[in-house]
């Protein structure tokens, strides 16, 4: 017993703290989550102070009341992290007071045999100019299935709503066309088929 | 003046501070902890008209709310405060953090300027809600009077439901003078918040079958049984006696299974015992009852219970999976999960071979034969440990409860104090503030006045709350403060040995207050001894004086606290007193362990 004391004290191998920080050697992945919560006064800084109290990420967040009656709003919460850190997210956000309901959209998807849930984003994209840039710049809005809902001799507003890929793509290729700036809402999402959250 | 008397329960029209009154008094309230200022003036003006509940007034804010603190973690009930705006509400901010670590129910009431004022950058005004969202489980802004006795009733509620914790009412002093109408607690129904209480049937049964196919057990449980109340410390004794499985304990649930029992390991953890920490290290099956897996219990991750399938009970589903995976987790109050555990226990006939449990207890005592809380006396020097030893033999026969300040004493207290019942051991265990223990007893105090209350303090935490020897002489609350006082911060100078070369990089006490004169200074008794021969006779004069009590007891200075499982070790890799000579100590710790600590 005594010489296996001994043995005990000897340095062990790093890693080693008493916080102990452990090798993450697990995938990180996206899940889309949404949070039903009471429609109250700060009832947004305390999802996003849970987030940034702990340490998680949020890739998009969208949040608008939902059902005026019961004054619920609805968040839309897009977060990487390793599996067990997206069941801490839904845990930790499960506790508070005027959360009613956590659903991870993702996973609801997969059990449902799709890739991901359905999730689509609203953007106002800017660009200004002229010649044969503004002519492009029309003929790839209609390409994408954009609207122009505000225009000048000098400049396009083109508002654009569709997968995030989509949005992104629409953007980058109008860059080099004058963009002069980009308002996008964040994704808004929900499973496919009959029933609800 | 004449006082009135406010029983009547029903709705009723009055002003906001007479609801918050009101609202005390039908939640149960007879004691409340607080300090005035301009804009809680309303509220402290009722206050004086009425008799039922009892004002308690501190000298610092963060004293309120350790002894809201101690006041509900020896009672069972909530621990409730009440402070102006601004200072008054920041000065809380770590007491309601310590609160939520430790789970621990407060009701806060802060004063917030008058509503056309806010954000203004008024006098005294501060974000309350802002401040508090992060160390609270829920907190509000009542910006109209109709809705402060729905909102008073629900804190009450959530920071006594579920997972207890504190919860903050900020009332802007025009609410407080504005009129409208009361209702009682039974007008409102509390649905929404309903945290689920029993825990799932087939995964009790999995967890009771499991547990009789262990070969080596062990029940880890936690501060959840304490919070779960009397029938959740009688469970989980008929557990252990139906099981015959050792059990050990988190800091925090030191006295649900006695520690005069015959299954009791002493603590785990980084200062735990030899055979707590090696019983965790070898169990093939775990039973965490009501703990957390916190880091200081844990030590290194990757090495703690290598064989070990874990049964998790809690009742905050996001505690589970959190730290450690659980093969068999249970949401649930531990009360109401032990109930079902225990009958299905009783029911089924299968259970661990005896052979196994033997051999299994066999080690333990192997373990136990190992004396990790051993200690070379001395003839010269009062050693913190007897010290602790000696207050819990004086302290038999007596109906005690004892708290603590945070450091070196609060380990040695834990180590070598023997708690028998729960609800008796007061201590800051998540957050570790210094400056609890002081303010802690009184809050004890003023809950069981008849009862003696030992604070266990060092002569550095001592300091960080000393302001409230004086609401201690002025509510008659008669709380011995023991001083290990070896004039270091002591713990961060055992850290400063092991991690940072024994440079001593300000932990050193200099200009020591003679905290005899201190003791008479507030009008209370001061003890001083500093040889073994006399400490029992000091001891008892500390225990017999009436009234306020600080005794200086005056410890070798260089003494530290084992066994310690040092910066990133395992439980199976403890460093035990007789082992902890200068060269193991400084060797204890590589380099990475020390940059990661």
């Amino acid at each position: 017993m005594a010489k296996e004391i001994q043995n005990q004290n000897k340095p062990v191998l790093p890693p080693a703290s008493a916080y102990f920080i452990a090798e993450n050697t697990d995938v990180i992945v996206q899940h889309t989550l949404s949070v039903l919560v009471d429609n109250e006064s700060g009832v947004l800084a305390r999802v996003i102070g849970l987030f940034s109290g702990r340490g998680y990420n949020i890739e998009s967040l969208t949040v608008s009341e939902t059902e005026h009656e019961q004054h619920l709003s609805r968040i839309t919460i897009i977060s990487k992290g390793t599996p067990k850190v997206l069941e801490q997210i839904k845990r930790q956000l499960e506790r508070m007071v005027p959360v009613h309901r956590v659903v991870d959209l993702t996973l609801v998807a997969h059990s449902k045999g799709h890739e991901k849930p359905l999730e689509r984003e609203l953007a106002l994209v800017k660009v200004a100019g002229e010649g044969n840039d503004r002519v492009e710049a029309l003929r790839l809005a209609e390409a994408f299935g954009a609207i122009v809902t505000d225009a000048t001799t000098k400049h396009f507003i083109f508002e654009i709503t569709g997968r995030q890929q989509k949005v992104e793509q629409f953007i980058s290729i109008l860059t080099p066309l004058g963009l002069v700036e980009v308002c996008r809402t964040g994704i808004a999402a929900m499973n496919r088929g009959v029933e609800g959250m | 003046m004449t006082k009135t008397t406010k029983t009547d329960t029903g709705s009723r029209e009055m002003t906001g501070a007479e609801m918050v009154v009101q609202a005390l008094i039908d939640n149960g309230v007879t004691d409340l902890f607080g300090y005035p200022g301009g804009a809680v003036l309303p509220i402290y003006d009722e206050l004086h008209q009425q008799e039922e509940v009892r004002h308690i007034l501190v000298r610092h804010e963060q004293g309120a709310g350790h002894a809201a603190e101690g006041y509900a973690r020896s009672t069972g009930k909530p621990g409730v405060l009440l402070v102006t705006s601004g200072p008054g509400a920041t000065n809380t901010v770590t007491p309601l953090q310590d609160a939520l670590m430790d789970s621990i129910p407060l009701i806060c009431i802060t004063g917030q300027v008058p509503t056309p004022l806010i954000g203004s950058d008024a006098f005294q005004e501060c974000d309350t809600v802002g401040i508090t969202r992060p160390c609270t489980k829920h907190n509000w802004l009542v910006s109209d009077v109709n809705e402060l006795a729905a909102v008073l009733h629900e804190a009450f509620h959530v920071a006594t439901h579920g997972r207890p914790g504190p919860v903050v009412v900020d009332v802007p002093k025009d609410v407080q003078f504005a009129t409208g109408i009361y209702h009682p607690p039974s007008a409102f129904d509390q649905a929404h918040y309903q945290p689920k209480l029993s825990g799932d049937l087939e995964k009790i049964k999995e967890a009771v079958a499991l547990m009789a196919s262990a070969k080596k057990p062990v029940i880890y449980s936690g501060g959840g049984v304490v919070n779960s109340g009397d029938d959740a410390t009688r469970l989980l004794r008929e557990l252990v006696k139906l099981t015959n499985f050792p059990i050990t304990s988190t800091l925090m649930g030191l006295g649900c299974y006695p520690a005069s029992g015959d299954n009791w390991l002493g603590m785990l953890g980084m200062h735990g015992t030899y055979e707590a920490n090696m019983t965790m290290h070898g169990c093939d099956v775990m039973v965490c009852i009501g703990a957390r897996f916190d880091d200081r219990i844990t030590g290194r991750l990757d090495a703690f219970a290598p064989d070990a399938k874990i049964i998790h009970i809690d009742v905050d589903a996001s505690s589970i999976n959190k730290v450690v995976h659980a093969d068999v987790p249970i949401i649930g109050d531990v009360e109401h999960v032990l109930e079902d555990m225990v009958r299905l226990w009783r029911a089924q006939s299968a259970k661990p071979a005896e052979e196994d449990m033997k051999k299994w207890w066999a080690q333990i005592n192997m373990w136990r034969d190992r004396k990790s809380l051993s200690y070379k006396p001395n003839d010269d020097v009062i050693m913190p440990q007897l010290a602790i030893e000696r207050l819990n033999a004086m302290t038999k026969g007596h109906d005690t409860y004892i708290t603590t300040e945070v450091g070196q004493h609060q380990m040695w207290a834990a180590q070598y104090f023997d708690f028998d019942e729960p609800n008796r051991w007061m201590t800051s265990g998540g957050l570790g503030t210094m400056g609890y223990g002081l303010p802690a007893a009184m809050g004890v105090q003023i809950a069981h006045p008849d009862s003696l209350v030992v604070c266990v303090a060092g002569d550095a935490s001592v300091q960080m709350n000393i302001q409230e020897m004086s609401s201690a002489m002025q509510h008659g609350a008669p709380i011995k403060i023991m001083i290990l006082n070896n004039e270091y911060m002591g713990m961060v100078r055992q850290w400063q040995q092991l991690l940072h070369g024994n440079r001593l990089s300000n932990s050193y006490t200099e200009a020591m207050p003679d905290f005899v004169k201190l003791a008479e200074a507030y009008g209370a008794t001061g003890i001083r001894c500093s040889k073994p021969d006399q400490l029992d006779a000091a001891i008892k004069k500390m225990i017999e004086t009436p009234g306020p009590v600080i005794f200086d007891c005056c410890i070798v200075a260089l003494a530290n606290c084992f066994p310690m499982i040092p910066s990133g070790k395992a439980h199976n890799e403890m460093l035990l007193p007789d082992e902890a000579t200068d060269e193991v100590v400084g060797k204890a710790i590589d380099e990475k362990g020390k940059a990661l600590v």
